[in-house]
């Protein structure tokens, strides 16, 4: 059936070398290196891995696939295919699809072709309100007890600004413990907003997106949560002053959790200076005093998690002038690397951190960490072999043009990054292996 | 130089340069014959996104005095309108054989864009992009500034003492206080006056309501005040320029920048009353248009201090030096020498193109 795999001599979470035998889709075996070997009758298949790093297979939270709609830009398979190339086991596939994933029919849809992609799963996440305009709930009841069962619900893009309605989907989620996630922005203060409001914005001539924007309704949401005694999420939080706010928020008990983008951890605004709309995202680049804010708050654990927001754009939407470029870029399959660069290189974060921004955390938030098809579960036996492996020594030149995403705005192209993923395995089949996509036929027998 | 996107990008002997080049190309604008052949057979592109007659008819007259031939591309009218993008009609302009384009969008950045995507290979001419830039107005100031200000001190109330028409030449703005007022927070002109004017080593002094102002801008070579009187009477400024106010700015509902364009004039306008405030040599500026009895009441456009018309008579002069030296600044020599008609002009590109 399916192939049996030895890990021979890897370390999981950068911990001491073990071999680990991954068979029948579960870890059934770990012990110390150098003691497993391939059995000769069978067909195992012993990958050296004495310079890797295991980790558990990536969860991304947030996550853009733009199927269905926008195919012209990404699929479910081609963005799940970057999602494998990057490590990940698992995406949440957010709202913002034509027709929005609004609907039981429409969730249900994105799940079952991600099942029959087979790259990684594709938890559909529920918009918040019908067409995210923002006006009535969704049918956030009949997306969770769909056959995608929807946990996480979010009108990304848009926030939800209305209090009463914010109130109302914190405290309807709670029967079926799901989740609020907020794309934090105050529409008003961000009108025509184009890129951070500051000093580059004011040479530059672009319309600020202000920081108090996003802290505000963060301010707001957390005191809502606390009220209602709800789980919140925080999507893309950008500024210092949100990390001061969640680090408030968890002091005081409410039951808040936060995620930055691997862009937020590393860029600033300052690329907006030559105007190429490579740069603009929503939200928007912040200053360099709030990306070190952001490493310092994912390190001491205030924000929980690190998480894509990969948004895909055809040429055309990115090869213009910048107030007419969309807002997003890519990250699947440079979340990892840009960790690793930002705090592992740095000495801030261990890999067994790495895997609980990336991994654990993300997919606890998501409750995917338990019933059929868990992720983000320890390295043991008997737990489901979703495994990554890394190869942390090695570096690559991003060239977006070849990525398996199906748009190439990433913002790193041409930069050298560190770490490479070798492998990824979902549930026991080598989605990546030797650094290459195993093609789709292959991964769907 | 290759191309004019942003003030910033100019060193203080480049503005100085493009200034005295501005100062002969004025010399042979009092001529009978104005034309000059310098740019024979070379085309410029008058790409204008955004309605603006004033700078069009600048930079069509400026080409035309240098013999160039003149596109005028305006997006009304246009396959622009019909939702063309910016790359488009580059590539076209680019396929037509454009040596330089002249610019205008509402986009910041959209002439930075024009210039480094790789889609034309001519010179590229900021003419006002967004909230960003607006050099050559910016130049055209300065120039007008020198001329009045650099020299002995004139009394600006009297009108027969206008300078001399090159005057200044070869100076820079030391010393001189330029107070600039009015919606700083929209205006591409005020960014462009603020570095040009402090490359040229002048004083600026922004005056504005607070919601006019920008967040960020404490990062700007100059200082910022609230209170216009107190900046003419105390700060003794040698020019003040006087922004345009867009009435539809305080007309959104609770994101108005003012409360009435009565108070507005009542705190920022340039009346009767603030007039006085000036010193006797102070020249009172306005990119124009311009909205009287909103920033600046008749009295004071009226008033012999006012330099406004001139302004528009330097910004040909100035835009005729910037396409001069972008088009033939490097080959002046034998272009001149060939036509022969540069020197007895008045302009000597000899000197213009190496100094």
């Amino acid at each position: 059936m399916s192939t049996r795999y030895l890990l021979s001599h890897v370390s999981p979470l950068g911990g001491d070398s073990v071999d680990m035998v991954l068979a029948d889709g579960v870890i059934e075996a770990v012990a110390p290196a150098g003691t497993l070997t391939a059995d000769g009758s069978d067909e195992t298949v012993v990958v050296d891995c004495s310079s890797l790093v295991a980790l558990p297979g990536l969860v991304d939270l947030h996550t853009h696939l733009r199927e269905p709609g926008r195919e012209d830009s990404e699929t479910i398979a081609s963005g799940t295919r970057a999602a494998a190339v990057g490590g990940f086991t698992a995406v949440h596939a957010m709202a913002n699809t034509t027709p929005v994933q609004d609907t039981a029919g429409v969730v249900e849809q994105v799940w079952r072709i991600g099942t029959e992609a087979g790259w990684a799963d594709v938890h559909p996440v529920g918009a918040v309100t019908v067409g995210l305009a923002g006006e009535h709930l969704a049918e956030l009841g009949s997306m969770a007890s769909s056959a995608a069962q929807v946990r996480v619900f979010s009108d990304d893009g848009k926030c939800v600004w209305d209090p009463v309605l914010m109130r109302r989907a914190l405290e309807y989620v709670k029967s079926f413990d799901g989740v609020i996630a907020q794309h934090a922005q105050e529409p008003r203060l961000t009108e025509g907003a184009q890129m951070n409001e500051g000093v580059v914005s004011a040479e530059i001539g672009l319309a600020g997106w202000p920081a108090v924007a996003e802290e505000a309704i963060i301010a707001r949401d957390v005191l809502l949560a606390e009220h209602v005694g709800s789980r919140l999420h925080v999507c893309h939080l950008s500024t210092a002053g949100s990390v001061d706010l969640i680090r408030w928020a968890k002091a005081r008990g409410i039951n808040v959790t936060a995620e930055v983008t691997p862009h937020h951890l590393i860029l600033t605004d300052e690329l907006a200076r030559g105007y190429d709309p490579l740069f603009k995202v929503n939200p928007p680049l912040r200053t360099a005093a709030d990306v070190e804010a952001v490493r310092e708050g994912l390190a001491d654990g205030t924000i929980d998690i690190v998480a894509t927001d990969h948004a895909p754009h055809t040429r055309e939407d990115k090869d213009c002038e910048w107030a007419a470029a969309a807002f997003g870029m890519t990250g699947l399959e440079t979340a990892l690397s840009v960790v690793q660069q930002t705090m592992v290189d740095t000495g801030r974060m261990t890999w067994a951190d790495v895997a609980r921004v990336l991994s654990t955390a993300p997919a606890r938030i998501g409750r995917i960490d338990e019933g059929a098809r868990p992720q983000g579960r320890p390295l043991e036996v008997g737990e489901p072999a979703n495994v990554v492996l890394v190869d942390p020594s090695a570096t690559r030149v991003v060239v977006p043009a070849e990525q398996a995403t199906a748009s190439a705005n990433s913002p790193f192209g041409g930069h050298e990054l560190p770490g490479v993923v070798v492998a990824t395995f979902l549930r026991g089949r080598a989605t990546v292996f030797e650094g290459r996509p195993v093609e789709q036929a292959e991964v769907a027998r | 130089m290759k191309h004019l996107l942003t003030t910033a990008d100019l060193s203080r002997a480049e503005a100085i340069r493009i200034l005295d080049t501005a100062g002969q190309m004025a010399a042979t604008q009092s001529r009978e014959i104005k034309k000059l052949p310098t740019l024979r057979g070379r085309t410029v592109v008058n790409l204008f996104f955004e309605d603006s007659t004033r700078t069009r008819i600048s930079f069509e007259t400026a080409a035309k005095r240098l013999s160039a031939d003149v596109i005028n591309f305006s997006a009304k009218g246009s396959s622009v309108s019909k939702g063309e993008s910016l790359k488009d009609t580059a590539l076209t302009l680019q396929a037509m054989g454009a040596d330089a384009v002249v610019i205008r969008h509402q986009a910041s950045g959209a002439p930075h864009t024009l210039a480094n995507a790789g889609w034309v290979d001519s010179a590229v001419i900021n003419a006002g992009d967004g909230m960003h830039q607006h050099p050559t107005q910016a130049l055209l100031d300065a120039y007008t500034i020198r001329r009045h200000l650099t020299g002995e001190r004139r009394d600006a109330r009297d009108p027969a003492s206008a300078p001399l028409l090159g005057a200044g030449t070869g100076q820079d703005l030391s010393g001189l206080h330029v107070a600039v007022v009015g919606d700083v927070l929209h205006s591409r002109v005020a960014r462009s006056n603020v570095q040009l004017l402090t490359t040229l080593g002048a004083r600026v002094t922004l005056v504005a309501p607070p919601t006019l102002v920008p967040v960020g801008v404490e990062a700007w070579p100059c200082d910022v005040s609230y209170d216009l009187d107190g900046v003419l009477g105390d700060g003794k400024p040698d020019a003040v320029m006087m922004l345009r106010v867009q009435r539809e700015r305080m007309s959104s509902s609770g994101g108005g920048f003012f409360p009435s364009p009565l108070e507005y004039t009542r705190n920022y306008g340039l009346d009767a009353r603030r007039l006085r405030l000036l010193e006797d040599h102070t020249i009172v500026m306005h990119p124009g248009p311009m909205n009287r009895g909103l920033e600046i009441s008749a009295e004071a456009a009226d008033s012999p201090r006012a330099v406004i018309v001139e302004q528009v008579a330097n910004g040909v002069a100035v835009r005729m030096a910037v396409l001069y030296l972008l088009l033939a600044g490097d080959v002046t020599h034998e272009a001149s020498d060939k036509h022969g008609a540069s020197d007895k002009n008045g302009v000597s590109p000899k000197e213009a193109g190496q100094s």
